[in-house]
C-alpha cells in the first residue's frame, strides 16, 4: 500500500493515479469552488433560480467592488491587521524569553511551569470567558483592539512557549557552555547566541499565530462589538445581515475575509508547515 | 501628559455645556454622540444614516458616531453594549421587551421629558413605553401586521379576500391544489412563528385571553391554548406553509412569494418595500386583515412599536435627549415613515400618514377594526425569557406538530419557573 | 572557594537562578493574569448567582443542581460526545489522504498545498461555505442529490441531521490538519524498515499496520491531541451555521455556556461558569493524559 512508489507500478496504475489526483482535489474543494462561483454571479441569477448553471454575466469586479466600497469591510480588515500584528509580535517576543528560560536553565519548578503553560494552552475558552470579559470591562479596554490584543498575547504565550522551549532544547548546548566559559553575560548569550539560532522558529511561529489570531471569532464577539474594533471574522456576520439573502455579495465578502491567512500560508508555506508539524517526527 | 491635555478640554466642555443650557433649544451641543442602531436592513439603514446626517447638520458641534448592528445579532448584544462602555442612544422594542433592561437599571428613566411635554403628539403611545409608571424611551415607528398576498395569483385562481377562517382554508385548498404553498415563512429567527401564534390565538380565544397568557395567568396546557394549536395544525396538515422554513430568515423566505411559489405572507408592513424592490408592482400585491375564526369576536391586532432609549451609562445625555426629541417630532416622523423610508406608521399623531395604499390600509385597520385591542407582538408582550423558549416551541410545532404535548409541557414548566 | 574570598555580588552568584526568573516574568505574568487565575475565578463564580453587574449571591451548588434537570444541558452533553467520537474520523481520513498524496509526481507539492489549505480558512468562513453547500433545494449538495434523482434534504433544518452536518463541516479543515501531520511523518519513515518488512512478505494493510503506523506514532499522538481539543472547542461553526437550532438541537456545552452567560434576558454568569466548569473537567481528563505522555517523553529524554 503506502511504500510502493508509483513509478514502480504499472503504466495503467500511473495513469489512473494521474487522473484521480485532480478529480480528488476538485471533490475536496467543491464547497469552496461553489462559493467562488457564487461570488462572480449577478443577483439576477439567484432570483431566476440559476444557482449552478453558467453565470449569465461575469460580475467579479462589480461584486467585489461593492464589498470594498459599500460596506464596512475595509474597516474590519484593517482592524484585523491591527489586532493580529501586535499579537504576533507580543506573543513571539514573550515566548522567546520564556522558552529560553525553560529550555536552557535547570531550576526547581522548571518542568512545573512548563507544564502549566501547556495545560493552559489546552483549556476551553469558556472557562476563561467570564473573568476575562470582566477584567477587560473593568480596565476600560472593552470594545478596543488593545483589550483583544492583550488577551491574545497572553493566551498564545502558552502555545508559543511550548514551541520555543522544545526548539531551544534541540539546539546544541555546547554553544552556550562555550559562551559561558568565555564569561559572556547571560542576557548577551540570549541576544547574540540563542536568538539568531531561533530565526526559523520565530518565522514559523509568526505565521502560525497570525493565522490563529486572524481566524479568531469567539473572543472577537466576547470582547468587542461594532466596526470600531471588531475584526473581520465578526464583521462578516454584520456584512451578511446588510446583504442578507444576496448570495453573490455574501460569498464575495467571505472570500475577502479568508484571503489574508490563505495568502500568508502560500507565501510562507515552508515555515507554516514546519511550525505546525513540529513534534510530528521524533 | 494626559492631564495636561485633559484640563483645557474639560474646561471647554463645561463652558459649552453651560452655553448649551443657556440656549435651551439644544443648539450648541458638543462632544461625541454615540448611537447604536439595529436598523440593519437596507431601507431602514439608509433612514438611520440620513437621520444622523441631518441631526449632525443641525448640531455642527456634535461628533456623531453611528454603529449599525445586525438586527438579529443586536438581540444578543444589547445587554453587553449597555453594560460595558454604553453608547448614548440605542434601538430597542416597546412593552415587556424593555423589562429586563429596566429592571437591571440599564435604561435611563426619561419620565421628566414626557412630563415636560417634550414629545407632543405621542400621548397615545406613552403606555407602550411605560413600566412601573415611568417612561423608559420613545417610539419612532409602528406598523400593522396582516396577510400580504399575490393579488394576481388570487385573480388567476378566482379567489377573493377571505373574512372567515373557513374561507381562508377553502382558498388555501385551491392554492395548494394549484401546486403552490399558501404561505411563505422563514422561522430561523423564530419570531415569525410568534406572529402566527398571536393571530391564531387572538382569533380563537380573543385578545383578553391572549394577554392573560402573556402575563402568565393561564397554563400553556390549557384546553383553549390547545384549540389555537388545533387551528394552526389544520393549516400545517394541508401543506399550507413552505417546506424547510426553519432554515430561512424572513428575507430568505421572500423569493417564494416573489416567484409565486407561495401566495401569501403573514408579515409586518416593513415587507412592502422589499416586495416592490424585488419587482412586484402594486397590482400584484394586496393586503387583508387576518380573518375571523370565531364569529363576532372583536379583532385584536399586532402593531409592534420600535423604540429609542438612552442607556443609563450614557455620556452625552443632553445630546441624546435632543436626538429623541428630533426623531419623534411630527416632521421627522412623517418623513422617515413614508413609503420611501420605512413604509410604516408615524408614532406622532400630528404627523401625516403617508399616502400609500398599504400604509393607509393599515392605519385604517388599526384605528377602526382593531376593537379587540392592540398587542405589541409575541416577543414583546411575553417576558423576554418566556418569549424565547416559547418561540422555539412554536417553531418546533410548525415542523413536528406531533410533538405538541411535549412542547406544551415544556412551556408550562418554563412558565412556572419564570413568572414565580 | 570560601565565602571570604568570594568578591562577586549577590546577583552574580545567583545569576543562574535570577536570569531565568527575569526572562520568565513578563510571559508568566500575562499568562497568570489572563489564563491561570481566570480558571480558578470561574470555579468560584459558578457557586454564585450573578448577572454580571450587581451583587453576586452565594448559592453553593445550586447551579450544578439546575444543570442536572436542564434539558438543554443534556442535549449539549450528548452533542459533545458526538463531536468527540466523530471528530476523531479526521485522523484515519487524514492518514488516507496522506498515503494517497505521498508520491513523487510532477505538481504533487501544489496538490499537497491545495489539499491542506482549508485548514487556514477561518471557521466562520468554513461555516458559511457549508451552510450554502447545505442550502435546502438550491445548495450544491441538493443540486447533486436531485441530479441523481434522490430527494433533497435539509441538513441544517433537521434536528436529527444538523449536528452531523456541522461535524462534517468541521472535519474538512481538521482532516487537512491531520493529513499534513502524516505527510511530514511519512517523510521520516525509515526506508530500511520498509524493505525489511517487504522481505518478510508484509503487504498492503499488513505493511501499514505493522511497519508504517508504529513509525507514525508521534504524528498520531499530535493528531489525537489537536483533534480532541478541536472537538471540545467547537463553537464558531455552531454559532454560524445553526445558532444552536433547530429547536436547540445542535447546542454543545461551549455554545450553551455563551448563550447563558451573555443572554438577552439576563446574564447568568454563575450558571454559565458552571457549564464551563463541566466542560473544563471533561477537557481535564485529556489534558492529564497529554501531560502524562509528555512527562514520560521528558523523562526518557533525560536518561
Amino acid at each position: 500500500m503506502f511504500p510502493t512508489p508509483i513509478q514502480k507500478r504499472s503504466r495503467a496504475t500511473q495513469i489512473t493515479y494521474q487522473t484521480l489526483l485532480p478529480l480528488a482535489l476538485i471533490m475536496w474543494l467543491l464547497p469552496l469552488l461553489a462559493v467562488m462561483l457564487f461570488s462572480i454571479r449577478p443577483l439576477s441569477d439567484f432570483t431566476n433560480g440559476n444557482y449552478w448553471g453558467i453565470p449569465s454575466s461575469f460580475d467579479l469586479f462589480a461584486n467585489y467592488g461593492r464589498v470594498f466600497f459599500e460596506s464596512d469591510m475595509p474597516r474590519y480588515l484593517l482592524n484585523s491587521v491591527f489586532i493580529t500584528v501586535p499579537t504576533v509580535i507580543g506573543a513571539v517576543a514573550l515566548s522567546c524569553m520564556t522558552g529560553f528560560a525553560l529550555g536552557i536553565y535547570r531550576f526547581r519548578g522548571n518542568l512545573l511551569i512548563f507544564f502549566m503553560f501547556i495545560a493552559g494552552n489546552f483549556v476551553p475558552f469558556q472557562i476563561l470567558m467570564v473573568p476575562v470579559r470582566d477584567l477587560t470591562v473593568s480596565t476600560g479596554l472593552y470594545d478596543t483592539k488593545t483589550g483583544l490584543v492583550l488577551f491574545h498575547i497572553a493566551f498564545q504565550t502558552g502555545f508559543c512557549t511550548l514551541f520555543m522551549r522544545n526548539f531551544i532544547r534541540a539546539l546544541p548546548y555546547e554553544l552556550i557552555e562555550a559562551a559561558r566559559v568565555e564569561g559572556v553575560a547571560e542576557w548577551r548569550i540570549f541576544w547574540y547566541v540563542v536568538l539568531p539560532l531561533m530565526r526559523p522558529a520565530i518565522a514559523a511561529l509568526s505565521v502560525l499565530v497570525f493565522t490563529f489570531i486572524w481566524n479568531d471569532y469567539f473572543w472577537a464577539i466576547v470582547l468587542t462589538q461594532g466596526p470600531g474594533a471588531q475584526p473581520v471574522t465578526a464583521g462578516i456576520t454584520s456584512f451578511n445581515s446588510q446583504f442578507v439573502a444576496q448570495y453573490h455579495l455574501m460569498s464575495a465578502g467571505s472570500i475577502v475575509a479568508a484571503i489574508p491567512p490563505v495568502a500568508m500560508f502560500f507565501a510562507m508555506q515552508r515555515h507554516f508547515i514546519a511550525g505546525l508539524t513540529l513534534g510530528a517526527v521524533k | 501628559m494626559r492631564s495636561i491635555i485633559k484640563t483645557p478640554l474639560a474646561v471647554l466642555a463645561a463652558t459649552t455645556m453651560l452655553s448649551g443650557m443657556a440656549m435651551a433649544d439644544g443648539h450648541g451641543l458638543t462632544g461625541d454622540l454615540r448611537i447604536f442602531s439595529d436598523m440593519s436592513n437596507p431601507a431602514p439603514r439608509a433612514i438611520m444614516e440620513g437621520l444622523v446626517e441631518e441631526f449632525g447638520e443641525l448640531h455642527p458641534g456634535l461628533e456623531i458616531e453611528l454603529t449599525v448592528v445586525d438586527r438579529e445579532a443586536w438581540k444578543t448584544q444589547i445587554r453587553n453594549a449597555l453594560t460595558a462602555n454604553p453608547p448614548d442612544v440605542v434601538n430597542w422594542y416597546a412593552a415587556n421587551r424593555m423589562g429586563p433592561y429596566v429592571d437591571a437599571g440599564l435604561f435611563m428613566d426619561i419620565t421628566d421629558m414626557w412630563d415636560a411635554g417634550d414629545f407632543a403628539g405621542l400621548e397615545s403611545v406613552r403606555g407602550a413605553m411605560t413600566i412601573d409608571d415611568r417612561q423608559w424611551g420613545v417610539p419612532y415607528t409602528y406598523y400593522q401586521w396582516g396577510i400580504y398576498y399575490r393579488e394576481d395569483i388570487f385573480n388567476e385562481l378566482g379567489l377573493s379576500e377571505p373574512t372567515t377562517f373557513e374561507e381562508e382554508i377553502a382558498n388555501c385548498q385551491v392554492i395548494v391544489d394549484s401546486g403552490r404553498s399558501c404561505y411563505t415563512i422563514g422561522s430561523r429567527y423564530l419570531w415569525t412563528a410568534g406572529g402566527w401564534f398571536d393571530y391564531l390565538n387572538m382569533r380563537t380565544n380573543g385578545f383578553d385571553f391572549h394577554m392573560e397568557l402573556a402575563r402568565g395567568e393561564v397554563a400553556w396546557t390549557d384546553e383553549r391554548v390547545r384549540e389555537t394549536f388545533a387551528n394552526w395544525r389544520r393549516l400545517i396538515d394541508m401543506g399550507a406553509f413552505i417546506d424547510d422554513h426553519q432554515t430561512y430568515s424572513w428575507q430568505e423566505a421572500l423569493p417564494f412569494f416573489v416567484n409565486g411559489e407561495a401566495t401569501a405572507y403573514l408579515m409586518g408592513n416593513f415587507v412592502v418595500p422589499h416586495l416592490r424592490e424585488a419587482g412586484l408592482s402594486d397590482d400584484q400585491i394586496d393586503f387583508y386583515q387576518f380573518p375571523a375564526i370565531v364569529e363576532g369576536m372583536p379583532m385584536g391586532e399586532d402593531a409592534p412599536t420600535d423604540t429609542f432609549h438612552i442607556p443609563s451609562g450614557a455620556q452625552n445625555v443632553a445630546a441624546a435627549q435632543e436626538f429623541l426629541r428630533f426623531v419623534t417630532s411630527a416632521d421627522v416622523q412623517a418623513r422617515i415613515n413614508g413609503p420611501d423610508g420605512l413604509g410604516q406608521l408615524p408614532v406622532n399623531a400630528n404627523a401625516e400618514v403617508a399616502d400609500d395604499e398599504f400604509i393607509q390600509q393599515g392605519f385604517e385597520m388599526l384605528s377602526q377594526n382593531a376593537t379587540g385591542g392592540i398587542a405589541q407582538f409575541f416577543d414583546r408582550d411575553w417576558p423576554a425569557e418566556m418569549a424565547s423558549i416559547g418561540m422555539e416551541g412554536l417553531q418546533e410545532f410548525m415542523v413536528f406538530p406531533d410533538n405538541l404535548d411535549d412542547i406544551l409541557e415544556r412551556l408550562e414548566d418554563a412558565r412556572q419557573r419564570i413568572y414565580e | 572557594m570560601t565565602p571570604a574570598t568570594d568578591t562577586r555580588s549577590w546577583l552574580q552568584k545567583n545569576r543562574m537562578t535570577v536570569t531565568p526568573l527575569l526572562f520568565l516574568l513578563p510571559g508568566l505574568l500575562f499568562f497568570v493574569v489572563y489564563v491561570i487565575s481566570p480558571i480558578f475565578q470561574s470555579f468560584n463564580i459558578s457557586l454564585y448567582d450573578w448577572d454580571g453587574l450587581g451583587e453576586a449571591t452565594y448559592i453553593g451548588l445550586d447551579n450544578y443542581r439546575e444543570l442536572v434537570d436542564d434539558r438543554a444541558f443534556e442535549t449539549s452533553l450528548w452533542n459533545n460526545l458526538k463531536w468527540l467520537a466523530l471528530y476523531l474520523l479526521a485522523i484515519p481520513a487524514g492518514l488516507f489522504i496522506a498515503l494517497f498524496l505521498n508520491q513523487t509526481v510532477t505538481g504533487i507539492r501544489l496538490y499537497k498545498s491545495l489539499f491542506f489549505f482549508p485548514f487556514v480558512l477561518s471557521q466562520v468562513v468554513v461555516g458559511l461555505v457549508f451552510s450554502w453547500f447545505y442550502l435546502p433545494r438550491v445548495g450544491l449538495l441538493n443540486a447533486v442529490l436531485t441530479f441523481f434523482g434522490l430527494d433533497s434534504i435539509n441538513v441544517l433544518g433537521d434536528p436529527d441531521l444538523a449536528t452531523y452536518g456541522i461535524i462534517a463541516a468541521g472535519l474538512w479543515p481538521q482532516t487537512a490538519y491531520c493529513m499534513i501531520l502524516y505527510l511530514t511523518g511519512l517523510n521520516a519513515v525509515d526506508p530500511e524498515q520498509i524493505e525489511a518488512g517487504r522481505l518478510d512478505g508484509a503487504k498492503g494493510w499488513k505493511m501499514l499496520w505493522h511497519v508504517v503506523l508504529p513509525q507514525l506514532k508521534p504524528a498520531t499522538f499530535i493528531a489525537f491531541v489537536v483533534t480532541i481539543i478541536g472537538a471540545l472547542r467547537s463553537f464558531d461553526l455552531i454559532s454560524i451555521m445553526t445558532n444552536g437550532g433547530p429547536f436547540g438541537s445542535t447546542r454543545v456545552l461551549s455554545f450553551m455556556m455563551f448563550e447563558q452567560a451573555l443572554s438577552e434576558y439576563g446574564f447568568r454568569m454563575g450558571y454559565g461558569s458552571a457549564i464551563a466548569v463541566v466542560l473544563f473537567l471533561i477537557m481535564l481528563v485529556f489534558i492529564g493524559y497529554f501531560l502524562w505522555q509528555m512527562w514520560r517523553d521528558e523523562r526518557a529524554a533525560r536518561h
